[in-house]
């Protein structure tokens, strides 16, 4: 029981984690339906980022959370840019293509984002630094590491701001205009351009949230650290539904959960594959996701 | 008759091609001949890689990224028949002399792996017919990932330490034999009823089922080629290398194949083949940028599909138009000496013509 309540703990962790990253996935789905591969890699740009940036700034401010909290914001910040340009000259030109082509072109920065990662980090894994002394926290039999606590609370902090923004600002409401018809709302006088650009910047800022709160938990990062990640959280996006963002935080939630059970119980190494077969049985049974609205195919 | 005789000259002219490359390439004077050997032969895998998946992908219209899960299937079954039941097919056949045992392997170890990957493409198949576009994209590259943790844990292919002790049976021949078939089969195919329904379905899926098309049969039928040959270009992978591990068929193997197919041109089988040589050969040319190279390759990707989104090639056939020119030409001359021998006969009526 014990050890089921400290998995159920790893995995909601995990799963928060996921949340963050496929929040991204399916606000940029919501608007373009376009599939970005790419925001995988911008997860371990922001890891980067905030390894980088953690050496300029440990130590210069009052307190450790200090420190994580202006590592934290000053990423989110550079991978939003990363986000804003690359939706600018990578998917902007053809957003009127073919989604094909919106495919590939989304694999082709994918590409690029992680060997010029290579050649400028180099491919070796870095250690990122500790930004905030580990310490235990128990409760009965139960452990939890104070940064465990830090990343929940941190994820689920992001998670109602986003919700916030999309539900009760203007701008969100814009934002669920163009995600619902893009003509439409270009119509009604909405700056599409804009909006778009902003919600890859959101995405993207959640990213590297997340990919900084993964190595606060798990120190270890390198330049593909985001190929992985990137696909089991659009494996979660897909799970609660692509276009709802509650249901990309279920999806995550249920998709970490599911992946430390399979290898705290079963074997490890089938760890990757039970993200690919929840997607295949979610597909085959409901393709809309869990919270996710059928669509009628129009002729 | 015809084509018999095509079947056999292509044979011939690929032994003589074989033969050729032993003497100068492996054996020869040229000093990095073995490397150029291997260049050539890779070139071929990746050929037959892009020429199936263009079936899918560019005729079809289905878009998969799981093709390199079937080229493992492929590898792993041959290499298993001939790792494991090599022994006792020698022996059935050992009246036949060497090369003669090995080619009867290498055709069990084909075979077994055109019949495991036909199985697999049916299972993908059938998925494919409730999905479309970016979902069926994701399901197919589900599939391959898995395909590849499964193997990863299958103890009896070396799982995690790699497939190692395959005979090394395939060579040049082998390799643009299978090149020849599938692009063979696919030119054939797209020439064919089937192929004018796999257009169908790629240009509007509820018109060409309106217009009778069996949507579903057709879809199941280019996924289950495609699969096919993947796995048998696996097979002959496996049996170059000599060594098999699930590092060569991650979804990072799908993309390659999708890239060359994008770049060459996306439904054109010559597209596919320039675009399978070019991603073989210039990675290798500019391996002293080793860092760089790769950089280079995906942002030609991003500017071709910005620029030229239907490849190098797009939709036209070189073939086509170099047999258009020529035909157009001796059309042309025999009108002309028809119409000077006409002239020449009755010069009165010449004005008219």
């Amino acid at each position: 029981m014990e050890s089921f309540l400290q998995q159920l703990i790893n995995g909601i962790s995990l799963g928060s984690i996921y949340a963050l990253v496929a929040l991204g996935y399916t606000m940029v789905y919501g608007v373009l339906r376009l599939i970005n591969f790419a925001h995988g890699d911008v997860y371990m740009l922001g890891a980067y980022f905030g390894y980088y940036l953690s050496r300029l700034v440990q130590g210069r401010t009052p307190s450790h959370l200090l420190d994580a909290a202006v590592v934290m914001i000053l990423s989110m910040i550079g991978c939003a840019l990363i986000g804003v340009i690359m939706e600018r000259f990578a998917y902007r030109p053809v957003r009127r293509a073919s989604r094909l082509t919106l495919l590939i072109i989304a694999i082709g920065v994918s590409l690029l984002i992680e060997n010029a990662s290579q050649l400028i980090f180099g491919a070796n894994p870095r250690f990122f630094p500790q930004l905030i002394p580990e310490t235990h926290i128990h409760m009965g039999n139960l452990m939890l590491t104070n940064q465990q606590v830090i990343v929940l609370v941190t994820a689920l902090a992001l998670m109602i701001l986003l919700n916030l923004f999309i539900y009760r600002s203007r701008t969100g409401k814009a934002m669920r205009a163009v995600s619902y018809n893009l003509d439409a709302a270009k119509l009604m006088g909405i700056d599409t351009d804009r909006i778009i650009s902003l919600t890859f910047a959101l995405g993207s800022a959640l990213a590297a949230a997340g990919g900084i709160l993964v190595s606060i938990n798990i120190p270890g990062i390198d330049p593909l650290m985001g190929v992985m990640t990137g696909l089991k959280a659009f494996v979660a996006a897909v799970l609660g539904g692509i276009g709802n963002i509650f249901g990309a935080v279920l999806g995550g939630l249920i998709l970490g959960l599911a992946e430390v059970m399979v290898a705290g119980y079963g074997s490890s190494t089938y760890r990757d594959a039970i993200a690919f077969l929840i997607l295949i049985a979610i597909l085959l049974f409901k393709p809309s996701g869990l919270l996710g609205k059928g669509q009628v195919e129009k002729v | 008759m015809k084509r018999l005789l095509w079947i056999a000259g292509t044979i011939g002219a690929l032994l003589l091609l074989q033969w050729g490359a032993t003497a100068l390439l492996l054996d020869g004077p040229i000093r990095q001949g073995p490397y150029y050997y291997q260049i050539i032969i890779l070139a071929g895998i990746n050929i037959v890689l892009a020429v199936s998946l263009n079936l899918t992908n560019g005729i079809a219209g289905q878009f998969s990224i799981g093709h390199a899960g079937f080229f493992a299937v492929g590898a792993y079954m041959a290499a298993s028949v001939s790792y494991y039941g090599g022994p006792a097919i020698r022996g059935a056949v050992s009246f036949l002399p060497l090369v003669g045992q090995d080619t009867v392997v290498l055709i069990l170890a084909l075979a077994a792996a055109a019949l495991a990957t036909a199985l697999a493409g049916l299972l993908v198949g059938i998925p494919s017919l409730r999905l479309r576009g970016d979902y069926l994209a994701i399901v197919t590259l589900g599939f391959g990932e898995i395909i590849r943790v499964l193997i990863l844990n299958i103890d009896a292919v070396g799982g995690a330490r790699g497939f190692s002790g395959i005979p090394k049976l395939s060579n040049f021949f082998w390799v643009y034999l299978l090149v020849a078939a599938v692009i063979a089969t696919v030119w054939n195919l797209v020439r064919s009823s089937y192929g004018r329904a796999f257009q169908a379905i790629r240009e509007n899926e509820i018109a060409a089922q309106a217009m009778g098309v069996d949507v579903t049969r057709h879809k199941v039928l280019a996924f289950v080629i495609s699969s096919m040959f993947a796995g048998m270009a696996g097979c002959l992978f496996g049996h170059y290398t000599m060594y098999l591990h699930t590092n060569s068929f991650t979804f990072v193997k799908s993309f390659e194949i999708i890239i060359m197919i994008a770049i060459g041109g996306l439904g054109s089988i010559e597209g596919a083949v320039l675009g399978a040589v070019l991603l073989t050969v210039l990675p290798e040319a500019f391996r002293g940028f080793e860092g760089y190279r790769m950089i280079v390759y995906s942002l030609a990707v991003i500017l071709i599909m910005i620029y030229r989104p239907q490849g190098i090639l797009g939709q036209v056939s070189v073939i086509k138009r170099v047999r258009a020119h020529f035909i157009t030409k001796k059309a042309a001359r025999e009108a002309a000496t028809k119409a000077a021998s006409s002239a020449a006969k009755m010069p009165v009526k010449a004005e008219g013509a």
